[in-house]
């Protein structure tokens, strides 16, 4: 009694700490600014390198004449590539995830878990060299198809490509890429919605699809957000499987399924590198700087929207 | 609307081992029911066994008869989603669903059933169902805020409507005051007094006096040993349980000279 009374009288500073919470604390923090400091870095980098890239002599953006033309179609091949992917994938990897967590007996969901992890590891090379070479072959009949009954959609105007080597083949390479990502983060955040929420659900006589869509669902919303936005980010920047897919132009179209197909920001930076001179190289980093930016708008942009919801329900 | 249960040789398994064994017992409509016991025994088990709600444990069965006004509730014909429509059931913990508003929790069983409701309907199964919960006063004001920013004890008088909304048979409760404090405790025990004129209501209670409130019978279940299957050891009507037990053990756990 008497120790604890004197304490407050004498110190009136910060209460003693041991030495393996402030050893913890520091690494912590360490850890934590190194990471801003790389993001920084990484920043000042393509800031420095890429502004000299925004006005480079004309003949620099051929086929183009200016920056905002020349990074345009790439961007504009980027969102579409990954927002194809993320149609592609998003259903796919929630459902393998929810079978995973809620439905798959468990000899069975162990085995299937540990395979798409297996996927995840599988390096992006191998993907386009797959894609390109054995994929898109088997493709061409479906882009043939796709034409036949569905042209009338400006996605599947055509003509179809004979070498099946399309943005369309790109996405569904890129879709298989990014489903091990947001399969595994999903069967996380699913396998941990609160028994008793389940049970509520249940208890009123809940089918089990009712229960995942009463407790499970809700529960799991941002953790949801966050695994297709580590996919998306993942599709953003994929460079070799595009690359080695693709055969790009610098064109914006919504057909998917033709010949000439744009390229995306990361596959034109892969492609164009080893030959570029000095001032192509600024616009290519001009380029990486623009599909940085883009790539944190859309992450903050997400955030907000699951954060909002989140906000609103606490109030 | 309220039912009367009969069991008879039951026991549960999980997996193989047995939790529960050999139970008989009729539960009264209309009446409050009470299951006391020394943790472990079973209570629980024998409670979720009543809606089915221990089969979400993987590898939980059970043999045995359970006949609720005459039909059998593990008939291969009868689906478990179908009988919890039928049977509520109130937590031990308070769980209203996070996202959701007041009014959209009292509402998350009837949304269920598929049919829409008009406007009028759910406003007015909202006000009857908190209303019966004693509830409506508190929370009228503020029906859309989220169900979680109540206090424990409205929380659990919101789960009480929530299942009673979808006007049940009977409503199974499983320690539904433990983690509440003494005034929502009370509160709630004069809800079980009031519903149980529309409801059969069966309750897993730890504490005695509680079970001695409210109940009109009350089954005692006991292990006989650590690791061997919890059995009912006497059921009786309660004032006969706290006044002059069958069993000396009964009388022991009740006086709390347990052992």
């Amino acid at each position: 009694m008497s120790v604890t009374t004197s304490v407050p009288e004498k110190a009136p500073a910060k209460p003693p700490r041991s030495l393996g919470d402030r050893l913890f604390s520091g690494v912590a923090r360490a850890a934590g600014l190194t990471i801003l400091a790389a993001l920084a870095g990484v920043f000042i980098f393509l800031t420095i390198e890429g502004v000299p890239g925004l006005s480079q002599p004309t003949s620099t953006y051929a086929p183009n004449h200016d920056f905002l033309s020349y990074v345009g179609p790439l961007i504009y091949g980027t969102i579409l590539a990954a927002v194809l992917a993320l149609i592609l994938a998003v259903p796919f990897a929630l459902g393998i995830a929810l079978f995973i967590s809620h439905y798959a007996p468990r000899r069975l969901a162990v085995p299937v878990a540990y395979v798409i992890d297996l996927l995840a590891a599988v390096p992006s090379v191998v993907f386009g060299l797959w894609g390109a070479r054995s994929l898109a072959t088997y493709l061409v009949p479906l882009h043939e198809w796709l034409y036949a009954h569905l042209s009338w959609l400006p996605f599947f105007a055509g003509p179809p490509s004979v070498t099946g080597r399309t943005i369309f083949t790109a996405g569904i390479v890129l879709a298989i890429m990014i489903l091990p990502i947001i399969t595994a983060i999903s069967r996380e955040v699913f396998a941990q919605t609160p028994r008793l929420d389940q049970e509520a659900a249940l208890a009123l006589g809940a089918t089990r699809w009712e229960m995942v869509r009463m407790a499970v669902f809700p529960y799991a919303r941002s953790g949801m957000v966050s695994a297709i936005m580590l996919g998306l980010g993942r599709a953003l920047g994929e460079t070799m499987a595009v690359a080695m897919v693709l055969s790009a132009s610098p064109i914006v179209t919504l057909n998917l399924i033709s010949n000439t197909n744009p390229a995306t920001v990361a596959s034109n930076i892969a492609s164009s590198f080893a030959e570029a001179t000095p001032a192509k190289l600024h616009v290519l980093i001009a380029t990486g700087l623009v599909l940085f930016a883009f790539t944190f708008a859309v992450n903050f942009a997400a955030r907000w929207v699951v954060g909002r919801n989140d906000r609103r329900m606490s109030r | 609307m309220a039912k009367s249960i009969d069991v008879s040789d039951l026991n549960i398994y999980y997996g193989d081992f047995l939790a529960v064994e050999g139970v008989n017992m009729t539960i009264k409509a209309r009446s409050v029911t009470a299951f006391i016991g020394p943790s472990g025994c079973g209570k629980s088990t024998m409670l979720r066994s009543l809606n089915r709600m221990h089969e979400v444990i993987p590898g939980a069965r059970v043999e045995g008869k359970i006949m609720v006004d005459g039909q059998s509730l593990y008939d291969a014909s009868v689906d478990p989603v179908a009988v919890r429509r039928e049977i509520g059931m109130v937590f031990q913990r308070p769980n209203p669903f996070p996202t959701m508003s007041i009014y959209d929790n009292v509402l998350a069983g009837n949304r269920l059933n598929a049919k829409r409701l008009k406007k009028s309907e759910s406003d007015d199964i909202v006000e009857r169902s908190l209303k019966a919960a004693n509830l409506w006063a508190e929370v009228k004001d503020r029906l859309g805020k989220p169900g979680m920013g109540l206090s424990g004890g409205q929380q659990q008088r919101l789960c009480i409507a929530r299942a009673i909304a979808v006007e049940p048979q009977v409503l199974l409760m499983d320690e539904p005051c433990s983690a509440l404090d003494p005034i929502s405790t009370s509160a709630i025990e004069d809800l079980i007094h009031e519903l149980k004129t529309d409801y059969t209501i069966v309750i897993v209670t730890h504490n005695m006096q509680q079970a001695a409130r409210v109940s009109d019978d009350t089954g005692f279940f006991n292990l006989k040993a650590t690791g061997e299957p919890g059995h009912l050891v006497e059921f009786n009507p309660t004032k006969k349980m706290f006044t002059n037990p069958d069993h000396e053990s009964t009388e022991a756990y009740i006086s709390g000279r347990f052992g």
